[in-house]
C-alpha cells in the first residue's frame, strides 16, 4: 500500500508539474483535494475529541448528542480506525461503536450495546445516512471518498480555493454537485454548498471556527444547515489532542470494555 | 374476544394518559438531590429511567384469569464507579407488578471490573453475558433468557437475565479466550404456567396458572455449576469463534416421574461460528452440538435427546435507514429412532427437523426518531409464526413511546410458537431516560 500511495502521489505531482504551466502559487486541483482531506480528516496519526452536537429543528426544538471519538490513521489519506463512545442521550450512553474505514471497500463497523452485553456488527450501509440522527451524514463525519467525485478548481479568490465537486455516480447520491471553499492558507475547507439535481442549493456546512492545536489547524466549530427541512445541527470539538500514541484498541476487547483514553 | 377489546381499549385509554401526563418539557431542569450531589461529589455516575408499560391479551385464555399481559411501573438505576483499579457497576430495578400484585426488585448487574494486565480481563459478580451470532436465536449463547419478559412485551434488555458469575478473558495475538464460570445453576425465566400458558406435553393439553410446573431445581454451589467458554479470533475482519459448554439444560428439559417434577438435565455443548462481511452485507453461520448427558443413546422418552443445531444469517441495508435480516434455523433431534420407539401411545411425536425461518425488518424515520421494526419466526415444518411488531418514538433526548405487540399463531397447540397463542397481546409504554 505504501508504494502505491507513494507512487500515485509521484504520478499526481509529476502531472501537475508537466501539465500546468501558470502561477506556480496555484496547486493543481487534486494537490488541492488531497491536502484538503488530510488536513480534515488525517491530521497528525492519531487524534481524540468530545463531540456535542446539537440539532436544532425548524420549529425550535433541540436534542443533544455527546460523545468521545477517538481516531488512529492506518495510512494518511487511506483506511482509519475509529472509536465512539457515547455520553449523551441517556439511552445511548455507553454504547460504543467501532468502525474500520476502508478506502478501497466498505467499511468494518459494529457497536457495543451494554445493556445485553451484545457485540453487533452493523452492515455497511448508505453513506448518505444521517450520523446519529443529525443532519451531519455519516460521510460527512468520516470524509467522502475523493475518487467518488471529479474535481475542478472554479474560482481563485484571495483566501479560497473554490472546488467543484461532481459526482461520478450521480444516481448514489441526492446532490448534482457541491462547492468547496478551501482557506488557501491552511487548506481547511471552510464551506461546503451543496446542489439539488435541479440546480438549488439546499444544504451548506461551515466551519464556523478553526483553532490551531499542536501546530494542527482544527475545526473546532461546525455548523451544517438543512435547508429544506429548516433543521441544522452545530457540532462543537472540545478537548482535541493528536499524536496520543493511540495502541491497537480497534477490537472487541475495548469495543465491550473502552479504555480510560476513549471513555476519559 | 368482547374481554380482549374491552382490555385493548383500556390501555389504549392508559397510554393516552400516560402520554398526556408525561409530557416533558424539552431541557427539563434535573432536581437537585442530596443523593445525586452525594454520588457526583464520589464521582460516581447515575443514570436510569422510570417507565410505565400495560398491555392487554387479545385473546381469551381459559388457563390465565388476567386481561393485562403486563402491567407495570418500573424504576432502573444504574450506577457506575470507573477507577484506576477498575470499574464498580450496580444496576437494578425496582417495579411495581399489577399482573401479580407485587413489588419487585430485580438486581440486573452487580460487578467488579478490572483489567490486571495487558492480557488479562476479568469481570465478577452479577452480569449480563452474551456471545455467538444469532439474533434472536441462541445456539453457543447459554446464558440464561428470561422468557416471560420477551413474551409479554418488555423491553428486549429483559430478554437477558443476569448470571452470577466470574468472566476471565485472556488475549493473545494467536487468539482470545472467555471463560465464564457461574458457580450455582442460572436457569432460565422460562415459562412455568403462572403467567403465560403454554402445552403441558404431561397433561396432553393446554396449561396455565392453576397447573403450574413443578420444578425440581438445582442448588447446589459448586456442584451445579455451570462453565462456559469462547475461543476466539478475527482474521481480515471475519470472526471465528469455538465454544464449549458444561451445564444444564436452561429451561426444563426434563422430567422426574418419582418426584412429578420437571427437572434441568445436564447438558454439553460444543460449538462455532463465523460472521463477516459478504457482498453489501453481513453473513454470520452458528453450529452447536447439543450433548444431552443423561439421555445419549436417545431412549429415555423423559429427558431431551441431544441435538445438532445450525444457523445461517444475513443482514443488509436495503434501502436507506431500512436493513432487513434473515436468517435460517435448524434444529436436529438426534437418535430420532429412539426417540420415537420410546415415546408413549398417544403422545405427539416431535419432527426431527424443527426448520425455523425469521425476518427483520427496521425502518427509522423522522431523523432517526421514529423506529418501525418487525421481528418474525416461522417454522415451516411446524407451521406457526411469532411475530414481533414494534413501532418506538423518541419525542425527545429523554422521553421514548413504544407500542409493539407478540403475536402467536399456528396449526397445532402443541407446536414451539402455538402453544403460546392464547398468550397473544399488545402492549405499550413511556419511558423517561436521565
Amino acid at each position: 500500500m505504501f508504494h502505491k500511495m507513494t507512487l500515485s502521489t509521484l504520478l499526481i505531482s509529476l502531472g501537475g508539474a508537466a501539465g500546468i504551466g501558470f502561477a506556480e502559487d496555484t496547486p493543481d486541483v487534486q494537490t488541492i483535494v488531497n491536502k484538503a482531506n488530510v488536513v480534515a480528516y488525517y491530521q497528525g496519526n492519531d487524534g481524540k475529541s468530545t463531540v456535542q452536537m446539537v440539532i436544532t429543528s425548524k420549529q425550535g426544538q433541540t436534542r443533544e448528542r455527546l460523545f468521545n471519538i477517538v481516531r488512529k490513521d492506518v495510512q494518511d489519506g487511506g483506511d482509519q480506525k475509529y472509536f465512539v463512545y457515547f455520553q449523551r442521550p441517556a439511552d445511548v450512553r455507553r454504547m460504543s461503536y467501532m468502525v474500520h474505514k476502508h478506502v478501497a471497500k466498505d467499511d468494518d463497523r459494529w457497536l457495543y450495546m451494554p445493556s445485553l452485553d451484545l457485540v453487533k456488527r452493523i452492515a455497511a450501509g448508505d453513506k448518505r445516512t444521517s450520523f446519529v440522527g443529525s443532519d451531519f451524514l455519516y460521510e460527512d463525519v468520516s470524509g467522502r471518498n475523493l475518487d467518488e467525485d471529479t474535481h475542478e478548481l472554479v474560482e481563485t479568490t484571495d483566501a479560497f480555493y473554490v472546488v467543484k465537486n461532481v459526482p461520478k455516480k450521480p444516481e448514489t447520491v441526492e446532490f448534482s454537485y457541491y462547492n468547496v471553499s478551501i482557506d488557501k492558507k491552511t487548506f481547511v475547507p471552510m464551506k461546503m454548498e451543496f446542489y439539488d439535481k435541479e440546480g438549488k442549493l439546499y444544504r451548506t456546512i461551515e466551519s464556523k471556527k478553526v483553532e490551531e492545536i499542536q501546530g494542527f489547524p482544527t475545526v473546532t466549530v461546525s455548523l451544517v444547515q438543512d435547508l429544506k427541512s429548516g433543521s441544522k445541527t452545530e457540532m462543537t470539538f472540545s478537548n482535541v489532542k493528536y499524536d496520543i500514541g493511540i495502541g491497537e484498541i480497534f477490537e472487541e476487547r475495548y469495543l465491550r470494555k473502552p479504555p480510560q483514553e476513549v471513555t476519559k | 374476544m368482547t374481554r380482549g377489546k374491552t382490555m385493548a381499549v383500556l390501555v389504549t385509554l392508559a397510554c393516552t394518559w400516560t402520554v398526556g401526563a408525561r409530557q416533558e418539557p424539552n431541557e427539563p431542569h434535573e432536581k437537585r438531590s442530596p443523593v445525586r450531589e452525594f454520588l457526583e461529589k464520589h464521582d460516581i455516575e447515575y443514570h436510569g429511567f422510570y417507565e410505565t408499560r400495560v398491555g392487554a391479551r387479545l385473546l381469551d385464555d381459559p388457563y390465565e384469569g388476567k386481561d393485562l399481559s403486563i402491567g407495570e411501573a418500573r424504576y432502573q438505576f444504574d450506577l457506575l464507579a470507573m477507577r484506576d483499579w477498575g470499574d464498580v457497576k450496580v444496576k437494578g430495578d425496582a417495579y411495581g407488578d399489577f399482573v401479580e400484585e407485587q413489588a419487585v426488585f430485580d438486581l440486573r448487574e452487580a460487578n467488579f471490573f478490572t483489567r490486571p494486565s495487558d492480557s488479562v480481563d476479568l469481570k465478577l459478580g452479577r452480569q449480563v453475558l452474551t456471545w455467538g451470532t444469532g439474533d434472536l436465536i441462541f445456539i453457543n449463547d447459554v446464558f440464561p433468557k428470561d422468557w416471560v419478559s420477551f413474551f409479554i412485551g418488555r423491553d428486549t434488555e429483559y430478554l437477558k437475565a443476569p448470571s452470577d458469575a466470574v468472566k476471565v478473558s485472556l488475549f493473545s495475538d494467536a487468539a482470545n479466550l472467555d471463560v465464564a464460570y457461574t458457580p450455582e445453576f442460572d436457569s432460565d425465566r422460562y415459562i412455568t404456567g403462572d403467567r403465560l400458558s403454554y402445552y403441558n406435553p404431561i397433561l396432553g393439553r393446554y396449561a396455565g396458572e392453576d397447573d403450574e410446573m413443578m420444578i425440581s431445581r438445582r442448588r447446589e454451589f459448586f456442584e451445579e455449576d455451570e462453565t462456559a467458554l469462547r475461543l476466539y479470533r478475527n482474521i481480515s475482519n471475519y470472526e471465528l469463534a469455538l465454544y464449549g459448554y458444561w451445564g444444564y439444560w436452561k429451561s426444563p428439559a426434563g422430567f422426574n416421574s418419582t418426584l412429578t417434577r420437571a427437572t434441568f438435565p445436564e447438558l454439553y455443548v460444543y460449538g462455532a461460528s463465523i460472521r463477516g462481511t459478504l457482498g453489501m452485507g453481513i453473513a454470520n453461520a452458528e453450529v452447536g452440538y447439543y450433548d444431552s448427558v443423561d439421555d445419549r443413546t436417545g431412549d429415555n422418552p423423559l429427558v431431551n435427546n441431544s441435538e445438532m443445531r445450525y444457523l445461517l444469517g444475513y443482514t443488509q441495508e436495503i434501502a436507506r435507514d431500512f436493513t432487513a435480516g434473515v436468517q435460517y434455523y435448524v434444529e436436529q433431534l438426534l437418535d430420532y429412532g429412539n426417540y420415537e420407539d420410546s415415546l408413549s401411545a398417544g403422545s405427539y411425536a416431535r419432527d426431527e427437523f424443527r426448520h425455523v425461518t425469521t425476518l427483520r425488518l427496521t425502518k427509522m424515520l423522522m431523523n432517526q426518531n421514529l423506529m418501525l421494526s418487525l421481528f418474525a419466526y416461522y417454522s415451516p415444518s411446524d407451521e406457526d409464526v411469532y411475530m414481533r411488531p414494534m413501532v418506538n418514538y423518541k419525542a425527545s433526548d429523554h422521553l421514548m413511546y413504544e407500542v409493539g405487540a407478540n403475536v402467536f399463531f399456528g396449526d397445532e397447540d402443541y407446536t414451539f410458537f402455538n402453544q403460546f397463542h392464547n398468550n397473544t397481546n399488545v402492549y405499550c409504554g413511556v419511558r423517561y431516560s436521565f
